[in-house]
């Protein structure tokens, strides 16, 4: 299936889907007012691409910054990231930190306790 | 008399001001902001965590204000702009300090009051999973709000939200909210 790579902006983050790698990476600063309109696609996406997911799915969650209203949205691409998992493939999640951003840590061990797929979280040293 | 906005904007600019606005809350505005007092904290040379805590919770605080703004009745508008809000960014010796205010309606005072009465008097551990269970339980409503904003905002300070509801008129209060990020 196609590749969805949207161009990260000031309010929005880049995207990068790759179906037949098997690669997720959302980067950036997650901050639009109207958060949904951003992430239907996503969404959408991940639809399509749970008809026929690779044997391993790795997803990169890179975010500097994301508001409570992205925080919906973002849950909602891991439950079907979920759906995925549930099926036979095997789904990995790795949470990226800034070494000093225990916030962004414990956002992702928020969803952690919620989504049940595999979370690695990774410290980024600088 | 009823309560007068210009003298407490004034009030508001105590301090060292990064940032001071009152006017129309736009999506172009919240950027214009976020850019400006990104980089004013930049010439602080503030860390990297204050800074990220900062932005967080004026993002927030932006968006409460941008999400929840009442539409004014005509003779208000004459006197004040479409979608008006207040935002004052300062800081002070030990902390940082995010004021914003906004007109609201009379029968929404009791909810608003009830909600951050709620948020203050929980512990850090109660914030968790209240934000966990709006997370996971409650749709966004279309403009893109969810009803985490203060929850957020309150976890991510670790200190209480400080609000007054000032009377305007008998339609109309004004409803001012203080937020403070610690330095160390």
């Amino acid at each position: 299936m196609e590749a969805l790579a949207i161009q990260g902006t000031a309010k929005t983050p880049s995207v990068k889907f790759d179906g037949q790698e098997g690669v997720i990476e959302i980067k950036g600063r997650s901050i639009p007012e109207n958060s949904i309109e951003f992430y239907k696609p996503l969404v959408e996406w991940l639809e399509k691409y749970s008809e026929s997911p690779m044997d391993l799915t790795q997803v990169n969650v890179q975010l500097e910054y994301f508001n409570t209203s992205s925080s919906k949205c973002i849950l909602d691409v891991f439950k079907k990231l979920e759906a995925i998992h549930k099926g036979k493939s095997e789904v990995i999640i790795n949470w990226y930190y800034e070494e000093d951003d225990e916030d962004m840590l414990e956002a992702g061990e928020d969803y952690e306790s919620i989504i049940r797929v595999p979370f690695k979280m990774i410290e980024i040293v600088e | 008399m009823s309560f007068d906005i210009n003298e407490y904007y004034s009030k508001l600019n105590g301090g060292d001001v990064l940032m001071a606005f009152k006017g129309s809350i736009s999506s172009e505005l919240i950027s214009n902001v976020l850019e400006v007092v990104e980089s004013r904290m930049d010439e602080y040379s503030e860390s990297s965590k204050i800074r990220k805590k900062v932005y967080n919770v004026l993002v927030e605080s932006l968006q409460n204000l941008y999400h929840h703004i009442e539409v004014l009745p005509e003779e208000m508008q004459k006197k004040y702009d479409d979608k008006f809000g207040i935002l004052v960014v300062s800081r002070q010796d030990d902390r940082y300090k995010i004021s914003t205010g906004n007109f609201i309606g009379h029968e929404k005072v009791d909810v608003l009051r009830n909600k951050i009465d709620k948020i203050n008097s929980m512990s850090r551990d109660e914030l968790k999973d209240m934000y966990k269970f709006i997370l996971n339980h409650q749709r966004l409503s279309e403009k893109g709000g969810g009803g985490l904003g203060l929850v957020d905002i309150a976890r991510k300070t670790g200190n209480r939200l400080d609000y007054t509801f000032e009377k305007y008129n008998d339609a109309y209060y004004f409803f001012n909210l203080d937020v403070f990020i610690d330095l160390a």
